[in-house]
This record gives structure tokens, C-alpha cells and sequence, in this order.
């Protein structure tokens, strides 16, 4: 892979550091009115999910990963891997393992489009769309003349994910789920 | 116009007054000085903007966009000017971020005769004044160091340096020489603690980062440079020099940083040989400070950025 140099460092940019793929998070240029430049660089362990700081001296230089963000579709599970087909036309597919999955496993459909992460073509993680449409399976039953105002109660969809939602949900209503929050939305 | 760029724009313009107020009744004289010029700063660590005079009855020369209006003022002390002040637009590259723009307003004023001393409250008595007034702690480098990073910065080891620099932020710091670690450990933990003291002069730098400031020997021996900087709320706003008037030493320190830059890979500079001559002929003995206004407006408007307080800053040309 190419090396980067600090004037190249922007948010976004995915190096290596201490053998594992980071994401570039936020960049801040230090420098005393006489004195060395820094760039201080926020990052994303991609493997760990950890946040961490570093400094680099002007004119350093890091190794950038082969990491590429790839939507896919998701096909099916064999119980060990999650299967993810390119929509490029290709059909290629990849198998992602529960770690990489995470807490992704919570929002899956079938036919759904997810942002696969590849690291050295291996998927390290799959992120959801930001709105993601599910069935309920189970819920209290509603409650006559409830409105969006008032009480909430749990709700579980096929995934296994349990949202709250409004007295007025009832078994087998497709709700709309924010996924980044985990949060219900409204019926879809 | 928004609410906002109109606030922005009167209270800037009332800084503006306040300064030449200020210095209108100390009989400090406004003056304004080319901020294109065939001589540039050699300062290893400073980047100038470099561009190229073509055509009408001149000869093609490089020219250098001023990082200071420093050069300059000088040779209008050596002629004679008495105090002068400019409030001009310097540039410097590669300075991009939220305290930095490439392009900024400077505050730049010169004392012949006066002690850094002198300086110091004088530069007080206008920051109190653009500022409200609040008092100031006065802090050695060496106390600030041995306050915040538990080491002597004239008597610590490289490798003791070097290991406070990895603690701090995580950098690679075999290449690091001893000025470098200082500069690290003067922004990520010197400068962040002076958050909370307010206002700081900062005075007594190492010999080696005098820049154009005379040294002298601090109590405890050590070389150090007669410059002080000024921090408001853990950001540098201004830098002061008891200056440098030997012309002989000059011309060695503008050699000794083009030395420098050689050995970075960065660009040889055109000295600014008039101001040599200038030296020869001689400088008062003088101070001078150099204020970054634009920051100073940032602190007035309590913004976060300097994107906040410029009217067309590098995110926005």
C-alpha cells in the first residue's frame, strides 16, 4: 500500500498502526509560533473499535490499509457466517464472521444493503443503513384509543432486537427503526 | 447580513479602534510596510507563500509573501522612525487548522529603548483593555516545564525528554532532537495546562529558540533567550523579543538557519540583505512583539475557531 505523509492525513483515511487498520477520525495541526509542526490525528482501531490519540511529527509518514468500504446485500447465515453478495453486478460474495457482524446482527434482512468493511479483502465489520425497515413478532397487545403520546412498552422483531414502542403497535405492524440509536421511529 | 457576521464585523472593527486608539495616545506611530518584498524569513520552521515579479520595467525576481512585518520595521528603526506600530496581514503556509489561517492579521509594534520589562506592561495594558483587565501569571519556561511535565528543560536528559514526549501523545520519538520534544511537550501539556491560570507571560525560552531575541544567563546559569510570550486561556497570542541588533550575528543566524533548511530538504531563502545593512548601521536598542489579532478577536468573541472570526477564512475563500 501507499504511505501517506502528514500534509495528506484527512478524515477518513484508513493506515496501519501497530499492525491493526485504523480509520482517521480527526486531525488537528500543532504549532507554536516558533516552533515544530505536529499533527495530532483521533483515530478508530478498526479491529478493536477502540479510539485513540496520536501525534505525528511533521513530514512523518504512515502506511495506509487496504480497507474498502463495499455495500452488499445480505443473503443468508449458515449459523458461522454471514453471507454479503456485491451489488456491482459481480455476485461475489463473503462470509462474515459474529465479530465482524457485531452489533449489526441486530438489524439484518435479508435483500437489505449493508456497508461491508474489507480489510486485505476479509470483512472486519458490516454497518447498517441508518433506517432499516422490521416486522414486529412479538408484542402486549395495543391498546384501544392510545395515542403516539403516552406510555411505550417492548417490542420484539425477528432479529431478536427488542425496541420500545407506542401502546398502539401491535404483532405483525412493520416499524421503522433508527439504527444508529436503536430507536424506534414510526410505523412504516 | 446575518445578526451574526454583523456582531462579528463591529466587534472587530471596535478592536481595531480601541488598538490605534491605544497607541495614539502613547505616540506610538502607525506605519505600513510592503507585505511583498525580494527578502524572506529563513526560519527553518516557517513556510513562506513564494511567487515570481514578471514584466512592466522590472527585472523577473522571486518575491517572498512577509511571514512578519519584522524586516521592515527594522530598517525603519535603524532610519530613525522612533515607536512605530502596524496592524497588517502577514502569511505563513502550510498553516491551516482551527488557531491557524494562512493568511492573518498582525499586530506588530516596536520600542526603541525600552526593557522586555517595559514591553511586558505595555502589551498588558492593551490586552486589559481589548480584553477587560484580569491579572497575569508570570511563569519562566523552566517553572512552567517543571510544573507540567515534572522535568527540567534545560537539565533533563534527551531520553528523559524523549519518554515525557511518548507518555503524552504516542509519537515516534527516536528522530525527535531536544528542541522538538520541547515544542511537544510545550503544546500538548504545558499550553493545555495554562487553560486554567488565565492569562501568562511565559519568558526566560532556551538559547536555541531565540529566534531574533538577545540571550542572556538566567540565575541558574543557563543561556536563555530574552523573549516572552503572552497566553490567554491556553492560546498563544503574542511573541516578544528584547532584539537582536548586531548585524555581524544576524547575518550568521539567517546562514545558520538556511544551514538548516538544507539539511530539512526545504528551500534555500533570499535573506533580506538590506536589513543587514541596516544593522550595520545601527538599530536602537529595542523591543518588539508581535500579536496575532485575529486570535486576540476569537478570545473577545469566546469562538472556538478562527473560521469563527475571519470574514472569508481558508475554509471559506
Amino acid at each position: 500500500m501507499a504511505n501517506f505523509a502528514t500534509n495528506e492525513f484527512k478524515g477518513g483515511l484508513k493506515f496501519m498502526l501497530e499492525g491493526d487498520p485504523c480509520s482517521m477520525m480527526d486531525i488537528e495541526h500543532i504549532k507554536p509560533g516558533k516552533g515544530q509542526a505536529f499533527t495530532r490525528v483521533k483515530y478508530r482501531n478498526l479491529m478493536t473499535g477502540r479510539v485513540g490519540e496520536k501525534t505525528f511529527k511533521s513530514g512523518d509518514s504512515v502506511e495506509g490499509a487496504d480497507v474498502m468500504d463495499i455495500d452488499m446485500e445480505y443473503l443468508y447465515t449458515d449459523g458461522e457466517f454471514w453471507h454479503f453478495m456485491k451489488t456491482d453486478g459481480s455476485f461475489e460474495q463473503v462470509g462474515a464472521d459474529a465479530r465482524a457482524l457485531g452489533e449489526t446482527s441486530k438489524w439484518l434482512k435479508e435483500q437489505e444493503v449493508y456497508m461491508v468493511t474489507l480489510y486485505n479483502g476479509a470483512p472486519i465489520s458490516v454497518t447498517p443503513p441508518n433506517f432499516i425497515v422490521l416486522p414486529v413478532t412479538e408484542t402486549d397487545p395495543g391498546v384501544k384509543g392510545d395515542t403516539a403520546q403516552g406510555g411505550s412498552k417492548p417490542a420484539t422483531l425477528p432479529t431478536g432486537a427488542v425496541v420500545r414502542v407506542p401502546l398502539f403497535v401491535n404483532e405483525g405492524d412493520l416499524l421503522k427503526i433508527d439504527t444508529r440509536t436503536g430507536e424506534y421511529v414510526s410505523r412504516a | 447580513m446575518t445578526d451574526k457576521v454583523n456582531s462579528l464585523l463591529l466587534k472587530r472593527a471596535g478592536l481595531l479602534n480601541v488598538t490605534r486608539l491605544f497607541f495614539a495616545r502613547r505616540g506610538v506611530l502607525e506605519v505600513n510596510t510592503p507585505v511583498l518584498g525580494p527578502g524572506g524569513s529563513t526560519d527553518p520552521l516557517l513556510d513562506s507563500f513564494v511567487t515570481q515579479l514578471e514584466g512592466g520595467s522590472a527585472q523577473s525576481q522571486t518575491l517572498y509573501l512577509q511571514t512578519s512585518p519584522e524586516f521592515y520595521m527594522k530598517r525603519l528603526l535603524a532610519a530613525g522612525s522612533g515607536p512605530i506600530y502596524q496592524l497588517g496581514p502577514c502569511f505563513r503556509n502550510g498553516e491551516v487548522s482551527r488557531r491557524h489561517n494562512p493568511e492573518f492579521l498582525m499586530l506588530e509594534w516596536y520600542r526603541p529603548g525600552w526593557s522586555l520589562v517595559e514591553l511586558e506592561h505595555e502589551c498588558c495594558a492593551l490586552v486589559d483593555e481589548l480584553l477587560g483587565a484580569a491579572s497575569y501569571t508570570r511563569l519562566t519556561y523552566r517553572e512552567a516545564f517543571l510544573q507540567q511535565v515534572g522535568l527540567d528543560p534545560f537539565a533533563a536528559s534527551l531520553d528523559a525528554l524523549r519518554a515525557a514526549c511518548v507518555a503524552c501523545s504516542g509519537i515516534n520519538a527516536e528522530q525527535l532532537d531536544r528542541d522538538a520534544c520541547l515544542d511537544l511537550l510545550i503544546s500538548h501539556q504545558v499550553e493545555p495546562g495554562f487553560k486554567k491560570l488565565g492569562r501568562v507571560v511565559l519568558y526566560e525560552f532556551p538559547a536555541s529558540q531565540a529566534a531574533l531575541a538577545q540571550v542572556h544567563q538566567d540565575a541558574y546559569g543557563h543561556a536563555v533567550a530574552s523573549r516572552f510570550e503572552l497566553y490567554v486561556d491556553g492560546l498563544e497570542l503574542a511573541n516578544a523579543y528584547q532584539e537582536l541588533t548586531a548585524a555581524d550575528e544576524q547575518a550568521a543566524r539567517f546562514q545558520a538557519d538556511n544551514a538548516q533548511r538544507r539539511a530539512l530538504g526545504k528551500e534555500q531563502i533570499s535573506p533580506d540583505t538590506k536589513l543587514i545593512e541596516a544593522l550595520q548601521q545601527g538599530l536602537p536598542e529595542c523591543s518588539g512583539i508581535a500579536l496575532g489579532f485575529d486570535r486576540l478577536v476569537m478570545l473577545a468573541l469566546q469562538a472556538e475557531s478562527l473560521d469563527e472570526v475571519l470574514t472569508f477564512s481558508a475554509l471559506r475563500w
